[in-house]
This record gives C-alpha cells, structure tokens and sequence, in this order.
C-alpha cells in the first residue's frame, strides 16, 4: 500500500520533470519583470467590460443562439439516443446489439469540437453546424446511457404485456418506458448542463453562439468586449446549472 | 357512437398530462429551432454536399507515411507532455488555495477569537477565485493565453494548470472537510500550527482519495489536451486543425485514429492505477 504511493509519486514527478523538458518551456521567463507587467496590461485591457447598451444585446443574442444550441442539439440528441439504445439494449438480437454499441462508441469517442468542425463543412459556418456536433455526439453519450437503463429496467411488466397479445411497440411502450422514462430525463438534463459549456466554446471552429463572437472579439484585439462575453458565459452556466438541477428535483425525485 | 365502458378503460389515463408537457416542451423549444438557423436543407446544398463529400472521400485510406507518422508520435508526446505538466502546476496551485479554503483547519473556528471574520472573509474570497478559474472553459483559457504568451504548448499548460487548479482546489478543500477532522482538531486545540495538523491530521485520511481524484482529472486533461490545439496550443488538435483546414481527410483520420488511441490508453492507465490504489 504504502509502496505503491511511493512509486505513483516518483513516477509523477519523473513525468513531471519530462513533460516540462520535452516541451521546452522555460516558466521562469513568465516571471521575469518585464514579462511579468506585459501580462499584466494584457489582463487589464479587459477591463472594464463593454457593458455598452448596444453591446449588451448583441451579446444576449449570442446567449440565446448558445442556449439555443445546447438545448435543441440536447433534445435532438436524446430523440436519436432511444432509437439507438433500443438495438443497443439487445432488443433486436446479439448481432444488432454489438454494432449499434460500436456506432454509439464511436460517434462518443470523437471530441465535440472535432464533429463541429466537420459539420461546419457539411452544413456551413453558423449555429446550425454547431448544434447537429452537439447532437450528433450526444446521441452517443446518451445512447450508452439509455441502453445500459433499458437494460436495468425490469423486463416483466413488457413481457405480460405482449404474451396478453399487445404488439411489440405498444407492450414497450406502457411496459418499459414508464420506468425507464425519469432515469432519461434525468441523463438528458445532466448532459444538458454540460453541453451548454462545450455550446459555449464550439464557435471557435465557427459553429456559432458566444464562441463565435469570443473568437472574433479576441482576434480584433477588442479585449473589453472579450471580457463581456466571457461574463455573459459565467452567468450562463451558472443559470442553466440552477434551472437544470430544478428540474431535475421537480421531474425525477 | 357513443363511448362504452370498454372503450374508456382502454384510455391511457395519463395522456391528456403528457400531451400537454409535450406541447409545453415544444413551445419552449420552438424559439431555439429559429435562433440555431435550423434548416437540414443545407446539408444537400450541392456546394456544402461537394465539400464534405470530398473531404470525407480522401479519409480511406488513411495517411500513413514514415514522415507523417513521425510527425503524429511527436505531436502525441507533446499532447502528453501538456497535460502531465499543466496537472503538475495545477496541483502546486490547487493544494495552498484548498488548505485556506478548508474549514477544518481554522483555528479561529474552534473558539471566539480574534480574526475570525478576516478568516471568512479571505475563504470567501478565495472560494470565488476558485469558482471563476475553473468557471472558464479550459479552452478559452488557452485562446486567452495564445494571445498572451504566443502559439505553442505554454499556452496550452497554463491553460490547463488554470482550469484544473479551480476544479482540484475545490474538490481537495472539500475531501478535507469531509473525512475525520477530529485528529487535526486536537493537534489544533493542542497548539500545533496549521501544516503539523494537516500532515499529521488529516493528509494522512485524505491521501488516497486525492490521489484517485487526481489521476481521474489527469485523464480528463489528456481529453482537453487533444482539442486544445484547435486554438493554436500544441499539440495533436493543432495537427488535426491544418490537416483539417486543408481538407486532407487522410491526415484527419490518421489523426482521429490516434486521438482514439491516446484516449483509451489514458482511460486504461488512470482505471489500472486506481484500483492499485484501492
């Protein structure tokens, strides 16, 4: 036990020293005087935010296009997320199940920003690129998650069901979903609250939202206005981590 | 025909309330589906359809030449490098900010003494500061740092030694708190300082979940690490952005493979070392 400490800590350090040799940076020139007020001015040319009348709308709608594309690339994502538990839950045979498991890994394994970047090709710059990223890696975060419930859910009330002679469709409907429905919600609002974060960040490839205007704001040296969305991105997360963990009190427990 | 009795009992009971949350759901959504553009009609523009129907053409077979794989491995290790560093700094940040913030090493908490609303007010302060480093996307931190310290993985270290150092700063402050803080109370009341009580007191309690939690965020900062390049911070997301601004498909799944790889790998390291641990 307390060998094992030992070594995982000498092996942190002996990868710490290589890391920071491998890549050559040198801190301690960060903290050289002149260095040093360089980085201050830099940090206070963001202040004081543009909180300019004008400005601010523009920013509340960049909010509203963030909010926008979390939560429809959300709501579609869960759509997608139980047609692929479905199969992936072993619905439709051993076969089905190991593929659709593979479709889900990989549409999860692939980062957000990646799928945003290719879908900035396929559906142009702008919100609507940002949103089906959003879905389309969703759909595997949640499809997991919705089949690894299906599985969790009891089987019998569906089985009565379909040997009473209701069709497939109908016995999983009344039988399955009524309980498997609040742990979904639940899934869905969690990956909600984090989706409006990456929401937040994919414009950098120019899939819209507040990442869009940080990027050009920064790139046009316009730091005060940089230093307002990064605000508005603050108090986004923060109001969309209060209405989520809300709803999730008032619909599941 | 008027509805026998048959036919109401075959009424679900609940679907008037479920329509109605449906259509509420809806009616909420409907505004998004305008301020996100929403129109999969621009997916068979033939002009969009000819730009990722090419890219995606030239993703088999995938790039692997001598030189181009040499060029992956190195960008790798630095993704590596990036992010065991950030973590490094991240930690010497996080471990002097979480001890201020525990509670359980107050002294003035024990009895009325003297500063104790300076105490609090220096824990509040702190407690924010922790709430806004890790409040910021660690990729934004790096866009920030990009333009402050210029392209390359500095960029990319600090962004993640920022970000990390709120997460870990709150969550070591917390496992502090949260285990048996008796013994650090008593070498307190007993007059010992601050560090004594927490080596003696409480470190030894918390270690092991600092260091499981630790190697999980480690994990976590390989993730950022890979897409961070996007911004121009090191490493293998700076690759795979030039592969992918140029449009060479087998440059970007050769890269996908490896950021694949990398991930797994982290996933299988982080999960061995903890359970040696437990």
């Amino acid at each position: 036990m307390r060998g094992s400490y030992w070594s995982i800590a000498l092996g942190f350090v002996a990868a710490t020293w290589l890391s920071f040799h491998y890549l050559a940076i040198d801190l301690s020139a960060l903290f050289t005087v002149k260095e040093a007020t360089r980085m201050a001015q830099y940090a206070a040319s963001f202040f004081p935010p543009d909180l300019s009348a004008s400005y601010l709308a523009r920013v509340a709608q960049g909010t509203a296009e963030t909010l926008a594309i979390s939560a429809i690339g959300t709501a579609l994502a869960a759509i997608a997320g139980v047609f692929l538990a479905l199969p992936a839950a072993g619905y439709f045979g051993a076969v089905v199940r190991a593929g659709s498991k593979l479709v889900l890994n990989f549409l999860r394994a692939v980062p957000e920003l990646v799928w945003a970047a290719i879908m900035v090709l396929a559906a142009g710059l702008g919100p609507f690129a940002g949103t089906l990223a959003l879905a389309v890696h969703t759909a595997g975060v949640l499809g997991r998650l919705f089949a690894e419930t299906l599985e969790n859910t009891p089987r019998e009330p569906q089985l009565a069901l379909s040997d009473a002679g209701s069709p497939a469709s109908a016995a999983f409907i009344y039988g399955t979903l009524p309980g498997a429905m609040p742990q979904f919600i639940a899934y869905a609002l969690y990956r909600w609250e984090y989706n409006i974060r990456m929401a937040a960040v994919l414009g950098f490839v120019g899939a819209g939202g507040l990442g869009q205007m940080l990027y050009f704001s920064l790139s046009l040296f316009q730091q005060r206005q940089a230093c307002t969305i990064i605000l508005a991105m603050l108090v986004l997360v923060a109001v969309v981590d209060a209405a989520s963990a809300w709803l999730r009190k008032r619909l599941v427990l | 025909m008027p509805a026998t009795d048959t036919d109401r009992r075959l009424q679900d009971p609940a679907a008037p309330s479920r329509a109605l949350a449906t259509i509420v759901v809806l009616l909420l959504l409907w505004p998004g589906i305008k301020w996100t553009e929403f129109s999969p009609a621009v997916l068979f523009d033939p002009q969009n359809r000819q730009t990722i129907g090419h890219f995606l053409g030239t993703f088999l077979p995938p790039n692997v030449s001598p030189e181009f794989l040499q060029l992956i491995a190195k960008s790798t290790l630095e993704t590596l490098a990036l992010a065991t560093a950030g973590m490094a700094l991240a930690i010497a940040f996080a471990l002097p900010l979480a001890l201020i913030v525990a509670g359980s090493l107050s002294i003035s908490r024990i009895g009325p003494g003297p500063g104790r609303g300076g105490g609090n007010l220096l824990r509040t302060i702190v407690r924010f500061v922790l709430m806004v480093l890790r409040g910021i996307p660690e990729i934004v931190w790096a866009l920030l740092f990009v333009r402050a310290v210029g392209l390359g993985p500095a960029a990319g270290v600090l962004a993640i030694a920022i970000t990390y150092s709120g997460m870990l700063g709150k969550i070591y402050s917390e496992i502090f708190e949260s285990g048996d803080v008796q013994p650090a109370r008593v070498l307190l009341e007993s007059g010992s300082g601050r560090l004594s009580s927490f080596f003696y007191g409480i470190l030894p309690g918390a270690l092991p979940e600092i260091v499981s939690y630790t190697i999980y965020r480690w994990e976590c900062a390989i993730r950022a690490s890979v897409v961070m390049g996007f911004v121009g911070a090191g490493g293998l997301g700076q690759q795979m952005e030039l592969s992918m601004r140029m449009l060479n498909g087998g440059e970007a799944s050769t890269i996908l493979l490896t950021f694949l790889l990398l991930v797994l790998l982290a996933d299988a390291v982080s999960a061995m070392l903890r359970r040696v641990l437990t």
